[in-house]
Formats: structure tokens, C-alpha cells, sequence
């Protein structure tokens, strides 16, 4: 049955693609949020916040990356719930198709979306002084962790998307997660927060992320940053990876 | 009832069942369908139409009993199963971003058709759809929506295809569309299980009836076979009025060609 699993693959990522070439409202919508917010704190708050580096805007830009990825992956789940409701998954199921090609094509959809409204919210903030002084291969370090992080979150906003009951349901999954970069060290640094709240932004997966991606971005040393950034994403991707295609066989029987 | 066939049935059911947590919805349903036959699977809202149709299309897996499809077992032999079949859900699957071509070009290409361009054209034609090809689906009206979710039942020709209550919510126009085009259907040999709520349905389409009822089959037979069952009919004369449906269907002129892709009503 998975003998054609490329060419189903290819058929189903067309159709998902084209959703988003007929709505890119989706992509907008994606970046607007993240966009306002890097407004509201380089321009407002940041003047106020001692980050030790020269301009809030490097400082701040890898924490908004984080939250466009983190919005940009509930159109997923809000997609898959949609297909799901319409009949369309049953469809599927129903013909002679290799059944993993129907979430793939979601996913590989998702990495493309997410590229797009993390290269709009990058020109935003070149607009605004953004100035990286990274070099081809750390750039290429920056898009590779990124695209890790998306692959990993989106495989768990697929769990969201099987098995919610309404369209808000499926969506709402994705807002602690745009609310964690918050208490890491994305917009201020972890030095001034107390105990407590300094020891868990100091252990979460965001604030070693941040970090990696201010590194590469200013050619400094990424440390043991990198290797907790990566095996965050990868032990997030596998747990999302397998509940997602439990969850699938269990839903689709 | 008479189950006997001549042939290797197309679809047979032995002592199926299912549940939903407590709820015995499937009680042991028998059922032989022969190739090429339409058969009307009928039931009031919640008598399991929809799951027995789940189950013999594969998406949906039996407790207890067995169905086979085309001479596959819908357990063990699920892919085979879906290489015979199609499934037309009780609510259109359509891709409403996708226009009607592009509709039925995804599921020749998943159905791993040569030239899925001339599949869709042709299948455009035949169900009056070719002007409205190119608009995308969410434009169309409910009864043209349908017609394009049968068309791409159609696609790749399947021997079997199940259409799960394929006029509910329809007007009366797109109800007398869809009926033709299940006629059509029959006539080129396919075997149809469709399954409705409507007694004129099952009498104006199927060559035989099973009435679904508590979780079982309680009758299976032809028209002729069920009206049997009742007392010979008493000879009474009553004035033919026109129903509504005669009135509205008069009123609106519903066999004229040239509306059938007109806008949604």
C-alpha cells in the first residue's frame, strides 16, 4: 500500500499547497501578530530594557521567530480539523491511497506556510534595523532550526487537529505556546527574573532556542546552546510524531 | 427474505456488529447484494445505515461477523477492498477551494490514473459541470456540489460504489439530478448501494430494498416482493391532486437542460 506513497504524497501536498496560494490571508495572519509585537516592543518597551547587546530589535527577532512558528502551526491543526469534518479524510481512506500521505502533506504544507511568514516577519525586521552579521552557514544553521522546531510542533498540532470537536478547539493548543517565549529569555534577560520563574525560563526549550539563534545571527559562539536546542526539537518531535500517528489510527480506525 | 444468487455476490454481510460504547448499533446484519444491482438500504435517522456503509467501504472497523467486498474481506484484505470501491459520504467530500476540476484531477491522481485531465473533462460532461469546472466548488450550489462528489466516485470506474444518503438536503431539482445520474450508473453495470431515508427514493431507484431496523435487516426483497408482504390491495378511487412537488417542479421547469449549471439557488 505504500508503493505509492511519493506519487500520493505529491497529489495530496498540490492540493494543500494551493489552499494557501488562494488564501494567503492565512500566511498574513500568521506573520500580523508577530509583527505588532515586535512594533510594540522595539518601539514602546524596548527602550527600557537593558539587554547589554547594541539594538533590542537583534535581541529580540529569534523570540518572534518562535511566536510566528507557534501561530503558524495551528492552521494546521484548524486545516486537518476542517478536512476531517468535511468528509474529505474519509474519502481518502476510502480509496486505494497510502494512508500517511494524508498527514504528510499537512506537514510538508506547514513547513512551506511557516517559511514564508518567517521570511516576511525577517524582512519586517530588517526594515526596522535588524542588522545579522551571520555568514551562509549560519544561516543555514538558523533555517535548519527553525524548520526542526516547525516539522516538531507541527507533528503536535496534528494531535490538536484529529481530535478536537470544534475549529476554535483545534486552534486554541497553540496559545501557551505563543505565551512560553515570554518567560524565557526571548524579550529580557533571565539575570532579573526571581528564583523560581529565572530557574524554569533558564530550562524551557524556548530560551535555549533563542539563544542558539542569537548566536548564529551575531557570529558568536553557540556553546552548549545548540546541542539542548536540538535535542529539545528532536525528543518534541518524536513525542508529536508518534501521538500524532496513534492518534490518527485510532481516529480513522 | 431470498438471499439466493446465482453469481458470487458483489457484496455480502454475515452476522455483523458494532458498537458505540453501550450502544449496540449493529446487531447482526446479513445482506447479499448481486453485481451490477441497486440496492436501497433504508432506515430512520439512527438505524446504522451510515455505520454498515463505514464498515464495507473499510473506514470503519467491525466488532464481531464479516463483510466481503468484490470477493475481499473488508478486514484482511482492506486495500484490495478499496481498489473496488467508492464511497460517497452523507455530506459532499468536496475540496471547496478547489474548483470541480481540480477536484476530480486529485482523485484520478489518486487513484493512479493515466491522462487525470481527460478523466475530469469527461466526467465534467457527463454531469452537466463543464461551465462551472473551472470556478471552485465553494461557489457551487448544494446540488451541484453533489453531482461532483458523485462524479468523483466515478472516477477510475469502480465496480462498487456506496452512496450514503446522496439527496439529503437536496431541492427537489438536484434530489431529480442525482437520480439520473445513479440510473445512468446502473445501467453501465455498476453495483450501487445506496442507503436513504426516503420510501419514493428506494422505490423510484433500487432493484431491491432492505429495511434496516434495530440494528438488523428485517426485510430484504424486490418492490414486488415487499408489497407482497401486506394484504392484495384494495381497488379505491380518489381524485389525483397534484402534489407540491408536481406544483414546484412544474413552476420551475425542472427538465430544461440549460439551468442545470446555473447558479446556486
Amino acid at each position: 500500500m505504500t508503493r505509492h506513497f511519493v506519487s500520493d504524497l505529491g497529489a495530496l501536498l498540490g492540493r494543500s499547497l494551493r489552499h494557501i496560494a488562494r488564501s494567503p490571508d492565512t500566511i498574513i495572519t500568521t506573520a500580523v501578530m508577530p509583527i505588532a509585537m515586535m512594533l510594540l516592543f522595539v518601539y514602546v518597551l524596548g527602550g527600557a530594557i537593558d539587554t547589554g547587546s547594541a539594538s533590542y530589535v537583534d535581541y529580540l527577532l529569534p523570540g518572534i521567530l518562535l511566536i510566528t512558528i507557534a501561530s503558524g502551526i495551528s492552521y494546521t491543526a484548524f486545516r486537518l480539523f476542517l478536512d476531517l469534518k468535511g468528509g474529505i479524510v474519509e474519502r481518502f481512506q476510502s480509496m486505494p491511497i497510502a494512508r500517511s500521505a494524508v498527514l504528510w502533506a499537512h506537514v510538508l504544507t506547514s513547513l512551506v506556510a511557516n517559511l514564508i511568514s518567517l521570511a516576511v516577519v525577517i524582512g519586517v525586521a530588517l526594515i526596522m534595523g535588524f542588522r545579522p552579521v551571520a555568514g551562509v552557514g549560519d544561516w543555514i544553521a538558523v533555517v535548519g532550526i527553525l524548520l526542526l522546531l516547525t516539522l516538531a510542533l507541527t507533528w503536535v498540532a496534528v494531535i490538536p487537529g484529529l481530535t478536537a470537536k470544534s475549529a476554535d478547539g483545534a486552534v486554541a493548543f497553540s496559545y501557551p505556546l505563543i505565551f512560553l517565549p515570554f518567560i524565557s529569555s526571548a524579550f529580557v534577560p533571565t539575570a532579573t527574573m526571581p528564583g523560581p520563574v529565572r530557574w524554569f525560563a533558564e530550562h524551557q526549550p524556548v530560551t535555549a532556542v533563542v539563544d542558539t539563534v542569537r548566536s548564529l545571527f551575531a557570529q558568536q559562539p553557540v556553546g552548549n546552546d545548540i546541542w539542548v536546542a536540538l535535542a529539545w526539537c528532536v525528543g518534541v518531535l518524536a513525542v508529536g510524531y508518534l501521538g500524532a500517528s496513534l492518534t490518527y489510527r485510532r481516529r480513522v480506525a | 427474505m431470498s438471499t439466493a444468487t446465482m453469481s458470487a455476490p458483489a457484496i455480502s454481510v454475515r452476522e455483523l456488529s458494532k458498537s458505540y460504547g453501550d450502544l449496540q448499533v449493529l446487531r447482526g446484519v446479513d445482506l447479499d447484494v448481486t453485481p451490477g444491482a441497486i440496492v436501497a438500504l433504508l432506515g430512520s435517522n439512527g438505524a446504522g445505515k451510515t455505520t454498515l456503509v463505514r464498515i464495507l467501504s473499510t473506514v470503519l472497523a467491525a466488532d464481531g461477523g464479516a463483510a466481503s467486498v468484490g470477493g475481499f474481506d473488508v478486514t484482511s484484505q482492506a486495500a484490495q477492498v478499496r481498489e473496488a470501491i467508492s464511497l460517497t459520504g452523507q455530506f459532499a467530500a468536496v475540496d471547496e477551494i478547489l474548483t470541480g476540476r481540480e477536484n476530480l484531477i486529485l482523485i484520478a491522481r489518486l487513484r493512479h490514473l493515466p491522462d487525470p485531465r481527460a478523466i475530469a473533462d469527461a466526467l465534467l460532461e457527463k454531469f452537466s459541470l463543464t461551465d462551472a469546472g473551472g470556478r471552485p466548488v465553494a461557489t457551487y450550489s448544494g446540488g451541484m456540489r453533489r453531482r461532483l462528489d458523485i462524479a468523483m466516485s466515478l472516477v477510475g470506474n469502480p465496480p462498487i460504489i456506496f452512496l450514503d444518503e446522496p439527496t439529503t438536503g437536496l431541492d427537489p431539482q438536484a434530489r431529480i439530478e442525482v437520480w439520473q445520474a445513479v440510473k445512468e450508473l446502473a445501467a453501465g453495470g455498476t453495483t450501487v448501494l445506496l442507503t436513504t431515508q426516503y420510501l419514493d427514493e428506494a422505490e423510484q431507484l433500487a432493484d431491491r430494498i432492505a429495511i434496516l431496523h434495530e440494528g438488523r435487516i428485517i426485510v430484504d426483497g424486490t418492490l414486488a416482493e415487499l408489497k407482497r408482504l401486506l394484504p392484495p390491495a384494495e381497488v379505491v378511487y380518489v381524485e389525483k391532486q397534484p402534489t407540491l412537488e408536481d406544483v414546484f417542479l412544474a413552476v420551475v421547469g425542472h427538465t430544461s437542460a440549460t439551468t442545470k449549471d446555473g447558479d446556486p439557488s
